[in-house]
């Protein structure tokens, strides 16, 4: 009889600081004490605190280990799991406001989670992703058996429409009007396809809800081919997901064995079978016309608007795309009925948002949060606000298609209305806190410089025109910027926006054009003053020795890696400006303060 | 799969192995396990109470274990907390007293005085 689970994080986070050796070695250390009949050893998708892995949790009691090494697992187990006596060096404790630090004995207390409201996260971290009765357990496939018995397709789609879902993917489109679409195609072959190919940097959404709980998933297309009339689905994810794909494959073969997909499911004459469709990894391709073009097996590249998907899709057929995130929330919405889902978020966004925390935040990791939440409690409160006790300067939504949000937006309630109007926007759910050390020149530079590899090319605006506008970001982060330059970055930008084919170049301008309106002074700066403020932009810099600080001790020279510091031992040294790369490394090493960041 | 009846069956198989986590537990039954619970033999004990309460289907009831209490010759120790009543301990337990325990004490509400610490010091 099994009296303690022990769940261990097998999400991307926990797995790569080895918490599948550490699930290994917890089984047979938990056998070599003879407790293989008493104990079961978990692995489960994402908890979402990924800054503290690799993390478990101990059920019944709930206690919550975090940053839990290999060598650890003998003591876990005959500490706690045979002897009852929890191992408190390695419990959970929360920082609260630089006092001692809080013992958390259960997570759902933390102040992490305590705000939180899981719904398409509700089985990551909870079930084994890889075990369909475990997802059978908690309602799986409950939805899908609803649906086929006691809906039409019609009564589906109204269904959808009430609870007031929109994708998740970025755009925010909703989905039982999209669903409507493709149903009133009456052809004969239709598909549904799931996006997956989440490609903005920081982005970790979808693929933790892909690791932990890809039944899901595979229920949501189920439910989603029963209501537009389509027999086959596509899940077109990244190879660079390795966990991802192989815990869907996994689940499709289950799914299939048990007869949750098929023909004839629940025995209603109902057929529907799913296939995962690797990607590239070309951002492109998370562009639908891109994604089915890219299935289809042709170079992935958009097409133009009309027809949409939803008419003239894959193969030429009407089909849907939905992203990962957005299907999660679907078997729920069944269960629970429209007016639940409705019931959570504002009034042009209903439900909650999963967003991935990164950057300068204290607890980097998953969250899910009712829309209408504000930034600052997603940041101060969930997040544990900014490490080092350092400044928020401002939020970036979006990815390489949103824009930064400066602190005065703090306490704007998000929603997809009220972040498009602050000149960001949505996105799939990435966000990226910055400090004041961070320049926002820069950051803009970093989003163009990856938009510009993303480009496939294919429209003029895109392609050359993003080019452009990172040449013009180089200039002036170098120092060679005028004024005229920020006014023709603006133009460029809004030509840009209005006359790229897809949603990629559409989006592209908006980190400039976004840190331009609400960080004008820093690019001021860069122009006018040639100085970075955020000490950022290397060739901004200059690094100096203060000759009365310095005693001559010539470490600085020594550090030094292109050996531009010169000087007599016991004499003030000085660096070459001419030699010197802008590394830092004498700065890091000067035990008398002697150099300093111009 | 061919119905929904045969969906419900697995469901109801598997819940109670994943019920463990949601920690609902409003009694708490804790046996003590340090080093003298278990040469007293324990686990035994443990493993009675875990199957007992899942047999009967008790939701709101969590099995766990703790360390030594200090009263090492009356192990094994079992004690059970009821919110809003005086904890109750049960000293020298065996995987026998186990059923009566949880028939009288926890699905009753009265504790069974005969195998508790008083009873057995006195």
């Amino acid at each position: 009889m099994i009296r303690t689970h022990v769940l261990i994080c097998g999400g991307t986070g926990c797995s790569s600081s080895n918490s599948m050796l550490i699930a290994d070695r917890m089984e047979e250390e938990v056998a070599r004490q003879g407790l293989a009949e008493e104990v079961k050893v978990v692995r489960t998708g994402c908890f979402g605190l990924c800054a503290l892995g690799p993390v478990m949790i101990v059920y019944p009691e709930g206690t919550f280990y975090s940053r839990v090494k290999v060598e650890d697992v003998p003591e876990l187990v005959e500490e706690h799991l045979l002897k009852g006596r929890v191992v408190d060096r390695l419990v959970y404790r929360e920082d609260e406001g630089g006092e001692e630090k809080v013992e958390v004995p259960s997570l759902q207390e933390t102040g992490f989670y305590k705000t939180q409201k899981r719904v398409a996260l509700h089985n990551c971290g909870l079930i084994d992703p890889e075990n369909i009765e475990e997802y059978i357990a908690v309602d799986g496939y409950a939805a899908l058996g609803k649906v086929l018995t006691e809906m039409t397709p019609e009564q589906v789609i109204q269904l959808m429409k009430d609870s007031g879902l929109r994708g998740r993917g970025g755009a925010g489109f909703p989905t039982g009007l999209k669903w409507e679409f493709a149903a009133k195609n009456k052809v004969p072959q239709k598909y549904v396809v799931c996006n997956a190919d989440e490609g903005d940097p920081g982005a970790f959404m979808d693929r933790s809800v892909l690791e932990g709980d890809p039944h899901a998933v595979l229920e949501a297309m189920a439910i989603a081919g029963y209501a537009i009339g389509a027999n086959k689905g596509y899940i077109y994810v990244r190879a660079e997901y390795p966990i991802a794909v192989k815990r869907l494959n996994i689940a499709i073969n289950q799914a299939r064995e048990y007869g949750l997909l098929g023909e004839n499911i629940f025995d209603t004459g109902f057929n529907f079978d799913i296939e995962t469709r690797l990607g590239a990894g070309a951002f492109v391709c998370g562009e639908e016309t891109a994604l089915i073009t890219s299935i289809e097996g042709n170079r992935g590249e958009p097409k133009a608007k009309p027809p949409f998907p939803a008419n003239k899709g894959l193969f030429g057929q009407p089909t849907i795309i939905n992203n990962v995130e957005t299907l999660a929330n679907i078997p729920q919405i069944i269960l629970k009925g429209p007016e639940w889902f409705a019931s959570m978020g504002t009034e042009d966004s209903k439900g909650t948002k999963v967003f991935a925390l990164g950057g300068k935040i204290v607890n980097t990791g998953l969250v899910e949060i009712p829309l209408g939440t504000t930034l600052r409690e997603i940041i101060f409160d969930i997040g544990g606000g900014i490490p080092n006790g350092r400044k928020f300067k401002a939020a970036q939504t979006g990815g390489p298609s949103g824009g930064c949000i400066p602190a005065k937006f703090l306490d704007t309630p998000i929603d997809y209305g009220n972040l498009t109007r602050i000149g960001s926007m949505m996105g799939s759910g990435g966000l990226i806190v910055m400090d004041d050390t961070t320049c926002m020149v820069d950051v803009a530079r970093f989003f163009l410089d990856f938009t510009v590899d993303e480009s496939c090319g294919k429209c003029t605006p895109c392609r050359i025109g993003t080019r452009r506008l990172l040449e013009m970001l180089d200039k002036i982060t170098s120092g060679n910027g005028t004024l005229e330059d920020l006014d023709k970055m603006e133009e460029l930008c809004n030509y840009i926006k209005n006359n790229s084919m897809c949603a990629l170049g559409q989006t592209a301008p908006n980190p400039v054009l976004s840190t331009l309106k609400h960080f004008r002074d820093e690019y001021e700066a860069h122009v006018v003053e040639k100085r970075c403020p955020a000490g950022v932009c290397k060739k901004l810099l200059r690094f100096e020795i203060v000759a009365d600080k310095c005693r001559g001790c010539t470490k600085c020279a020594r550090n030094c890696p292109v050996g531009a510091i010169t000087g007599k031992v016991k004499e003030p040294h000085v660096i070459d400006q001419s030699k010197c790369i802008k590394c830092g490394a004498c700065m890091d090493g000067c035990k008398f303060d002697a150099i300093i960041k111009k | 799969m061919k119905s929904l009846q045969e969906l419900a069956a697995i469901r109801e198989r598997m819940k109670n192995k994943v019920a463990l986590r949601e920690a609902n537990g409003d009694i708490r039954i804790v046996v003590g396990m340090a080093t003298c619970g278990i040469a007293a033999g324990a686990r035994p004990v443990l493993n009675a109470l875990v199957e007992a309460v899942s047999k009967e289907n008790l939701e709101n009831v969590t099995v766990t274990q703790t360390g030594c209490i200090g009263m090492c010759r009356l192990e094994p120790i079992v004690e059970v907390f009821i919110p809003d009543q005086e904890r109750v301990t049960y000293v020298k337990m065996t995987p026998d007293k186990v059923p009566e325990i949880i028939e009288q004490h926890i699905k009753g509400g009265k504790p069974v005085a005969k195998y508790t610490i008083g009873a057995v010091e006195a």
